[in-house]
């Protein structure tokens, strides 16, 4: 075939593309297709496929679409944490003379794709599955606003997920840090596929989490159970509605910058170059827009569940309520007015530093105002110490420290000092590390029994929590400490022998988190084993206070059988305390929303055009976007969008479960 | 809205916005033809004292021509969705506010910081 042919049909995707040559990815390939054709074997083998495909992939069910984004979440934990892994055993050993055993472009590759990764496929999948999980049960709705918008959303992330991992084994991931900065992110620094399989891969993924952002948004103000009123809504719910609301505000400013960056890369303008009047500055000021913000999309769901834990094992209502939905609603609007501490450093006067020292300062405030509603909660409480409060009192302990290192940083003087530093690196590892991983793994463990019936083996939970916070603190220590010393970050070698100690540590506390993790892959199936023995039966195993342990565990497909009328705060309390019976007649005909495999073609096409836009092959990404416009349009004509599930199939549901209830009273 | 009963017509087709009368969208119709004719003629027949004010005054139409539109065809009022429309329509006119006066602010000041370029060039933002 001649070279305009080949050129034309695979556009720069040649034989070189392929990382034959490196003996680490290839190993890594060989063992993920192993393991990827082990799995595809043992669903065929046992005819798995018609069923996940009707039950799970087309599922617009939002209780099996929060379950599919943890399982996503936590494969992609995996993925992030081996990234880390090796950056460790790379710091821990590249000392004086030796060099390590990565090459510093494949380095590079290796902390561009954690951030990335951590963040946008790890991070945001676990926070937005628990909350589409929890929150439509926790307002006694029966589904989201927009249920097959909400699979789209799932499948749009789990494209982007999947771009990011095909660049593993098809030419190689971005260098450029997990923002892309500009200029180095340019055509001119950066020639290869790398940036262009970041960009497509978040703006795919980022057209998901705005649609569910906004699928959320409207199920908290449109679906909730009569009698809700905003202020008696759990502090969950609150938390997800501010976090959903930022989220919408702030992805079309990174949407905004990635397009420019794009049109810069593929057309040949000039917005962040350093030609033509080009402004790279520019590109930090959009891409801190919304990464600051992010950061509290992220963050304040984290402090929902903690409030939801608190209140439950304290056996009280949460102290402070209203303060608390405050502070939240307060933290959404400073969150905005922040951004610039990301680049103190790049230029601004005196004015504009203080104006936003300070500003990140006061958002302290708000949050400290959080800590002491719990701590007050705490106070006098009957505290059941059991793991998912464990992992609270583990992170009120850990974020207290990360808050101050972060106030530290907020004085621009300093900051001149920290920029770029270890420091910074330990300081946002010890908020997101004991802020938000922590809350998703109280949270996975809190509603575990809800979603599948069993609670998670305590033995194993107890290894993953101890090995989590130990690994934390030993990991993280000493790179605070080299930090303060002035080391930069994204260094791949050191030539200073005398803080190599430090780094030997930090990589012992990254194995220690590694038995956290394999603690929680193995209290899951540790917990499947014991299912019998673990079984919840009540629907209610921590003697909760809100309505998503009104209902079974697992709920029905529809959730609530009648519609709770909500009195109080902590409806499902009160119902308990006012002697709450089942409703065991009168049951009607429920009205659902119908599967479609829509979702999962749209993504399809979604992954298909990024894939021939990051290798140029034209014919692909035409044909791919054509496809999407067809398939996106043709579905508004589909009105076989819902059924009803009979009266029948309602009450023989209901007497099994109050069968059920009675053989375990 | 949330105190009343659930009710499944109203959430899968409910709308609760206003649709405005024919008065409205005629008196919406005229305003903006008004202020758009007017930017037109400030800029072709040069009126004002000095290009700046004839650019500010075009801004100021601008944002009239955005509140007209608001009212007059999109019904924003205290009542819509239980007032929740108006609250939406505030919060983004308060994020994009900070989002572009601060961008503005911000890489106009980020010369003072920066070391003299040769040939005057101190940075991007001119």
């Amino acid at each position: 075939m001649s070279d305009t042919l080949l050129k034309t049909v695979f556009g720069r995707l040649t034989w070189e593309s392929f990382p034959i040559h490196e003996p680490i990815l290839l190993t890594t390939f060989i063992v993920v297709s192993l393991l990827g054709l082990g799995i595809v074997g043992a669903v065929t083998k046992f005819r798995l496929w018609g069923y996940l495909w009707n039950e799970w992939f087309t599922s617009v069910d939002h209780k099996k679409i929060g379950i599919m984004y943890v399982i996503l979440g936590v494969i992609m934990l995996l993925r992030g944490f081996s990234d880390a892994l090796m950056m460790r055993a790379q710091q821990a050993v590249a000392f004086g003379a030796n060099e390590g055993y990565l090459p510093a472009h494949h380095y590079d590759q290796i902390f561009t794709a954690h951030g990335t990764i951590m963040i946008f496929f790890v991070a945001i999948p676990l926070v937005v599955g628990i909350v589409n999980f929890v929150m439509p049960l926790q307002i006694g709705a029966r589904d989201v606003a927009f249920p097959f918008l909400n699979n789209l959303s799932f499948w749009l992330t789990v494209a982007g997920a999947m771009l990011v991992m095909i660049s593993l084994f098809v030419g190689e991931f971005a260098r450029t840090g997990w923002l892309s900065y500009a200029p180095l992110a340019e055509l001119a620094y950066s020639p290869d596929t790398g940036v262009d399989y970041y960009l497509w891969s978040l703006q795919i993924a980022g057209v998901g989490t705005t649609l569910s952002a906004i699928n959320m948004v409207a199920t908290i103000i449109k679906m909730r159970a009569p009698g809700m009123t905003m202020m008696k809504m759990p502090v969950f719910c609150w938390t997800a509605l501010c976090s959903n609301v930022l989220a919408i505000a702030i992805f079309p400013a990174l949407t905004a910058a990635f397009f420019l960056l794009m049109l810069d890369r593929y057309v040949g303008t000039n917005f962040f170059t350093n030609e033509l009047g080009g402004a790279p500055m520019m590109y930090w000021n959009m891409v801190w827009i919304w990464g600051h913000p992010e950061v509290y999309v992220l963050v304040l769901p984290a402090f929902g569940i903690y409030s939801e834990i608190t209140a439950t094992f304290s056996g009280k209502p949460l102290f402070g309520y209203s303060s608390m939905v405050y502070a939240t609603v307060v933290i959404t609007i400073l969150s905005y007015l922040v951004w610039l501490h990301h680049f103190f450093t790049m230029g601004a006067g005196p004015t504009v530093n203080s104006f936003f020292g300070i500003a990140t300062m006061v958002i302290s405030i708000p949050t400290g105002a959080k800590i002491f509603n719990w701590l007050f909660t705490m106070y006098k409480g009957d505290i059941r110490f059991e793991l998912p409060m464990q992992w609270v009192v583990a992170f009120m302990l850990t974020f207290v420290v990360g808050g101050m290192t972060g106030v530290l940083l907020a004085i621009p003087p300093a900051d001149f000092v920290f920029h770029n530093s270890l420091f910074l690196v330990a300081h946002f590892h010890n908020v997101i590390i004991g802020g938000v991983v922590f809350a998703l793994f109280a949270g996975m463990t809190y509603w575990f029994p809800k979603a599948f019936g069993f609670k998670l083996d305590e033995f194993w939970g107890k290894v993953a929590f101890w090995g989590w916070v130990i690994g934390y603190w030993v990991a993280w220590t000493p790179i605070y400490v080299v930090g303060l010393m002035g080391e930069p970050r994204r260094v791949h070698h050191f030539d200073d022998t005398s803080i190599q100690p430090y780094f030997v540590i930090a990589a012992i506390g990254a194995v220690i988190i590694l038995v956290g993790i394999l603690g929680f892959v193995m209290s899951i199936v540790m917990g499947f084993v014991k299912r019998k023995q673990l079984a919840d039966v009540t629907g209610d195993p921590w003697d909760g206070r809100t309505l998503e342990w009104s209902t079974s565990s697992p709920p029905p497909a529809y959730n609530f059988a009648i519609t709770p009328v909500v009195h109080d705060l902590d409806a499902w309390y009160d119902m308990k305390v006012r002697g709450y019976e089942r409703p065991a007649s009168g049951f009607r005909p429920i009205h659902m929303p119908r599967n479609t495999g829509t979702g999962v073609i749209l993504a399809g096409l979604a992954l298909a055009l990024g894939f021939g836009m990051v290798w140029y092959m034209w014919w692909l990404a035409a044909l791919s976007f054509a496809g999407l416009l067809v398939v996106a349009v043709g579905h508004t004509f589909n009105f076989n969008r819902d059924y009803f599930i009979p009266a029948d199939e309602v009450t023989r549901t209901e007497s099994k479960r109050q069968h059920l209830l009675q053989a375990g009273a | 809205m949330s105190t009343e009963p659930y009710d499944a017509a109203l959430h899968a087709y409910g709308d609760t916005h206003g649709h405005g009368s024919r008065l409205g969208y005629r008196i919406g119709s005229l305003l903006a033809i008004v202020l758009t004719v007017v930017p037109f003629w400030l800029v072709m027949s040069q009126p004002g004292p000095a290009p700046g004010w004839t650019a500010a005054a075009i801004f100021a139409l601008a944002l009239i021509q955005i509140v007209v539109h608001v009212v007059c065809f999109l019904h924003l009022d205290t009542r819509s969705e239980g007032g929740w429309t108006l609250l939406a329509f505030l919060f983004t006119a308060v994020i994009v506010i900070i989002t572009i006066g601060g961008s503005v602010w911000v890489m106009f000041h980020l010369n003072t910081n920066m070391m003299p370029m040769p040939g005057g060039h101190m940075g991007p933002v001119r």
